[in-house]
């Protein structure tokens, strides 16, 4: 084991060269193009035996990894925002092949306007793909994350694609001390890829990815990569575990921080949470009975495990780093149903923080924190609210005004 | 249907002529302001497709221009003319529909070579195939520089990118060769060093009737040039001096081995898709004695 500084991007990396990927398609895309530039200097250097080939667009490099996959082989791909929904319809497709290749998504807002920083909209927008996801914090998780990830999709009971999600700059140019394990040691987690229910052989001809006419057999195939998406919870644990017993650290489907005597939560994805965790420990420090749950996992959605740590909370608030127009948070909502459905009645409280990368200081926080309380008091779930001050929508509307005079 | 350029090539271009006061006519933004990398080759095409601009004294209300995603996008904010910035390889289908909502503007197609020919490779060739009256103007500058120069479909078989450390395994594109092959009537191919000529074809290219595609060798020294042992813009520049020759009939497939052969490339005029686009509407209403199609906005000018 070996510990070293390293980017969310690098360590994504890394966690593709442990894995011993044999196949990458790829294509650049800011802010992800560091994970390919790395992976191909590795393999055209010999460090990593796989190889790596610069394709035309997303949609081709998806193409291609579905397609490798289908023949057996272990394929880690990466792209971000765009490059993200340029490979939408493919996303479908490998996930309908049932094959289990690993794509990192270094998330960035999307276009219009164009931005570079991070929010949420891209991998949300493919939430329904038939892809895992796994949701990131740390530079040591994007790593886990993608040994996990492997695991997870090459298990023949789930045999889905997995995506794991990191936050573009925040988190994809952040260096942080992260531990490399040692290659025999990922080599027990992770055994080289046994294809067994993959068919697909040059010399045995076997049509493949076929037509079904009529709705009774495409509802059976959806509902079955349904199910072995839900099943993939239990999986995930118990690769989790093993990966706890042999490199020492855990990973739950939610991380909860501070919720053992919480009345309070905070709920967020991704590397923006650990600015809720600074929060959290000042709001206590101000007597606040608050905490955080994030999840790791977001497809399969942990309902069960949602609903034990919110369920019996006074008052939660939602923080989406993502908009869904016409709507507002996509999690909000999901996690809305999940308490719903399970009879648990805590406030929701909605607040739509961080696009573009938009940042969310601490004070915004305690402001959340009050006006959760106040709606539990009041006991009405408030409207959802954007994070924004005057001073900001002050300075956008003078460059409105500049951008409009000239 | 009319053309804005109504009176072509009136004034010759004058190479010389006064950058602030081109800047002023055809321009949005002080030159100073550019934020182009220094020596970087765009500003030299610019300035080139500015004087063509004043060669064709265009009218710029008139002109329309489609960008997708590079170091050039900015360009199209630098011009004084209309300008949507579009997504990743996305201009020539954004250049087609502004054009048959429009056919009297004339419509710039800035593209870069991962735009044009990777990504966006599906929108250009199609463009070129119906002959619709859009000008693509493609800056090669040997792969992505936007992102921080990874090989492309343009990137020197043998070069040294950023994901080829150790040499670009495939081979590249020939464009024109390319936009010939997809039933381009017009192509051209010049580099920034070449700023006369280039201005001559630039402006050749936006007064064609029909599809015309410019390939503008446009050096990047800070990430191909650098890796590849030209790390100033005079480098590349001579670069291009020493290896381009010049297109003209009597010219021997060696001589043009491993050069840039410049020049208009390929001329051949066939009807234009706006055009042929309007002589069927323009049937089909007389089948249906006049009553049977809704107006669309062509500007009057159908």
């Amino acid at each position: 084991m070996t510990r070293t500084l390293l980017t969310g991007n690098a360590a994504a990396a890394w966690g593709a060269r442990l894995a011993e990927a044999d196949y990458v398609p790829a294509f650049p895309i800011t802010p992800q193009t560091e994970i390919i530039e790395l992976l191909a200097e590795w393999m055209q250097r010999g460090a990593m035996a796989g190889r790596i080939v610069m394709l035309e667009s997303e949609h081709s490099m998806l193409t291609a990894a579905g397609a490798a996959a289908a023949t057996g082989v272990r394929v880690f791909t990466a792209t971000s925002s765009q490059g993200l929904l340029y490979a939408m319809e493919m996303l479908y497709t490998v996930a309908g092949w049932r094959v289990p290749l690993v794509l990192v998504n270094v998330s960035r807002g999307l276009a219009a306007p164009i931005t570079l920083e991070p929010d949420h909209n891209d991998v949300l927008a493919v939430r329904d793909s038939g892809f895992l996801q796994f949701h990131c914090a740390t530079c040591q998780e994007a790593l886990d994350g993608v040994l996990l990830a492997y695991r997870l999709a090459e298990d023949a009971r789930v045999r889905l694609p997995v995506m794991v999600n990191m936050d573009g700059f925040y988190l994809s140019f952040t260096r942080e001390p992260v531990r490399l394990p040692e290659p025999e040691q990922v080599r027990r987690f992770l055994p080289p890829f046994d294809p067994e229910t993959l068919y697909f052989r040059a010399g045995a001809p076997r049509s493949q990815g076929v037509a079904v006419l009529g709705g009774a057999q495409y509802s059976y195939f959806r509902y079955e990569a349904h199910l072995a998406s839900l099943g993939a919870l239990r999986v995930f644990e118990e690769a989790a575990a093993e990966f706890a017993r042999l490199f020492g650290r855990s990973y739950a489907p939610l991380e909860t921080f501070h919720t053992a005597d919480a009345e309070f939560a905070f709920v967020m994805l991704g590397a923006f949470a650990t600015k809720a965790k600074q929060a959290v420990l000042r709001l206590r420090e101000a007597g606040w009975r608050i905490g955080l749950v994030r999840p790791r996992l977001l497809r399969p959605f942990p309902a069960q495990a949602l609903v034990e740590a919110l369920g019996g909370l006074r008052g939660i608030a939602v923080i989406d780093q993502n908009l869904s127009t016409g709507m507002g948070g996509v999690l909000c909502s999901e996690i809305g149903a999940a308490l719903l459905r399970a009879g648990a009645r805590p406030v929701v409280a909605g607040y739509v923080g961080g696009l573009g990368g938009r940042d969310i200081p601490v004070e915004e926080f305690f402001e959340m924190a009050r006006e959760t309380k106040a709606a539990a008091e009041a006991g009405r779930c408030p409207p959802t609210r954007l994070l924004y001050t005057e001073e900001e929508l002050r300075q956008t509307r003078a460059l409105q005004a500049i951008a409009m005079a000239e | 249907m009319s053309t804005v350029i109504a009176t072509q090539a009136v004034a010759k271009p004058n190479p010389m002529a006064n950058l602030d006061e081109l800047v002023e006519q055809y321009g949005r933004v002080p030159a100073e302001h550019f934020r182009y990398c220094p020596g970087c080759g765009l500003g030299m095409a610019q300035s080139a497709l500015m004087r063509a601009f004043q060669r064709l004294q265009i009218d710029m209300s008139q002109v329309a221009g489609a960008g997708g995603s590079g170091c050039y996008s900015i360009m199209g904010h630098y011009l004084n003319m209309g300008v949507l910035h579009g997504g990743h390889g996305r201009g020539a289908a954004m250049a087609t529909g502004m054009k048959l909502a429009n056919p009297h503007l004339t419509v710039v197609n800035l593209q870069g070579d991962g735009d044009s020919l990777s990504i966006g490779g599906n929108h250009t060739i199609h463009a070129a195939r119906r002959n619709i009256d859009v000008t693509v103007v493609m800056f090669n500058n040997f792969g992505y520089g936007d992102t921080g120069g990874q090989y492309g479909a343009t990137t020197p078989k043998g070069s040294f990118t950023e994901t080829s450390p150790y040499g670009m395994p495939e081979e590249p594109f020939d464009a024109c060769k390319l936009m010939i092959g997809a039933g381009a009537t017009f192509v051209a191919r010049s580099t920034v060093y070449h700023a006369v000529h280039l201005t001559k074809v630039l402006a050749e290219a936006i007064a064609w009737k029909g599809f015309s595609f410019v390939e503008v060798m446009q050096h990047c020294h800070v990430l191909w040039g650098k890796r590849n042992g030209m790390p100033k813009a005079t480098d590349m520049l001579n670069y291009y001096r020493d290896n381009s020759v010049f297109s003209t009939p009597n010219l021997k497939r060696e001589e043009q081995e491993g050069k840039f052969v410049l020049g208009v490339l390929h001329k051949q005029a066939r009807p234009e898709f706006t055009e042929e686009y309007a002589k069927i509407r323009k049937l089909a209403a007389a089948r249906a004695g006049g009553q049977g199609l809704s107006p669309l906005n062509t500007g009057g000018a159908v």
